[in-house]
C-alpha cells in the first residue's frame, strides 16, 4: 500500500512542477520566475527524498541538504542582482 | 507496533504531498508577486519540511538507521525558506514591482521614499 501512496505523491510532485513552470513561463515580472524556480528547486528535493524510498537507498539523502542550499544560494543572488543590478559589489573607493 | 510505524511515515508525506499541490496552485492563482511569494514561502516549507520528516521516520524505523543529515536539511529549509521569501518581495518592491490593483493601505511606501531620500538615491 506504501508503494501506491509513493508513487501518488511522485505524480503529484510532477504535476505541481508543471503547474509552476506555467508560472515561470507566463511570469509578468523577473521576481515571479524566480519565485517558482525556487519552488521547483523544493519539489525537486522532496520528490528525491521520496524516490530514494521507493528505490531503497541511502545514496540520495546527501543530495537533499545540498538541493536546499543551492536553492537558498540561488535565491539570494537573484535577489542582490534585482535590487542593485549587480550580485557580488566592488569595493567602494571614497 | 508496525501500524503505528506506518501511520508515522505515512501521514507527514500525505500532508507534505497536499501542501505543495496546494502551493502550485496558490502560485497560479493569486493575482500578484507579494501573495504568490506569501503562498510559496510559507507553505512549501512545510510541505517539504513535513515529506523529510516522513522519509526520516521511514529510515530510522524500518531500515534502521538513523539520518541526522535529513534532520539537518529540515532544519536548514525551515530557516532559509522564509527568510528567502521575505527578501524576495522586498528587493522586488524596492526594485518597483506594483502590487493588486485592490491593495487598500501600504505601510512600506512612505519608508522606502525616506529611506531613499537619506541616502541619496533617485
Amino acid at each position: 500500500m506504501i508503494d501506491q501512496i509513493l508513487m501518488l505523491a511522485l505524480a503529484l510532485f510532477s504535476l505541481s512542477i508543471a503547474i509552476t513552470l506555467y508560472r515561470v513561463i507566463k511570469g509578468p515580472s523577473m521576481p515571479d520566475r524566480a519565485i517558482a524556480l525556487d519552488t521547483i528547486g523544493v519539489n525537486l528535493l522532496s520528490a528525491i527524498a521520496i524516490v530514494s524510498i521507493v528505490l531503497k537507498t541511502k545514496a540520495y539523502l546527501e543530495a537533499i541538504l545540498i538541493l536546499g542550499i543551492l536553492a537558498f544560494i540561488g535565491t539570494i543572488a537573484f535577489t542582490k542582482y534585482i535590487e542593485r543590478g549587480v550580485v557580488v559589489e566592488r569595493k567602494s573607493n571614497h | 507496533m508496525t501500524i503505528l510505524a506506518n501511520l508515522l511515515v505515512i501521514l507527514p508525506i500525505s500532508v507534505g504531498v497536499l501542501f505543495i499541490v496546494v502551493t502550485a496552485i496558490g502560485l497560479i492563482r493569486f493575482p500578484d508577486l507579494y501573495t504568490r511569494a506569501h503562498a510559496a514561502s510559507k507553505s512549501a516549507t512545510l510541505g517539504v519540511m513535513s515529506v523529510l520528516i516522513g522519509v526520516f521516520f521511514h529510515f530510522w524505523l524500518f531500515e534502521n538507521h538513523f539520518n541526522p543529515r535529513i534532520l539537518l536539511g529540515v532544519l536548514f529549509l525551515f530557516i532559509t525558506g522564509p527568510v528567502g521569501g521575505h527578501i524576495m518581495s522586498r528587493s522586488s518592491y524596492i526594485a518597483g514591482v506594483k502590487p493588486w490593483e485592490g491593495t487598500v493601505r501600504d505601510d512600506l511606501a512612505p519608508e522606502i521614499e525616506r529611506m531613499k531620500k537619506e541616502q541619496g538615491i533617485k
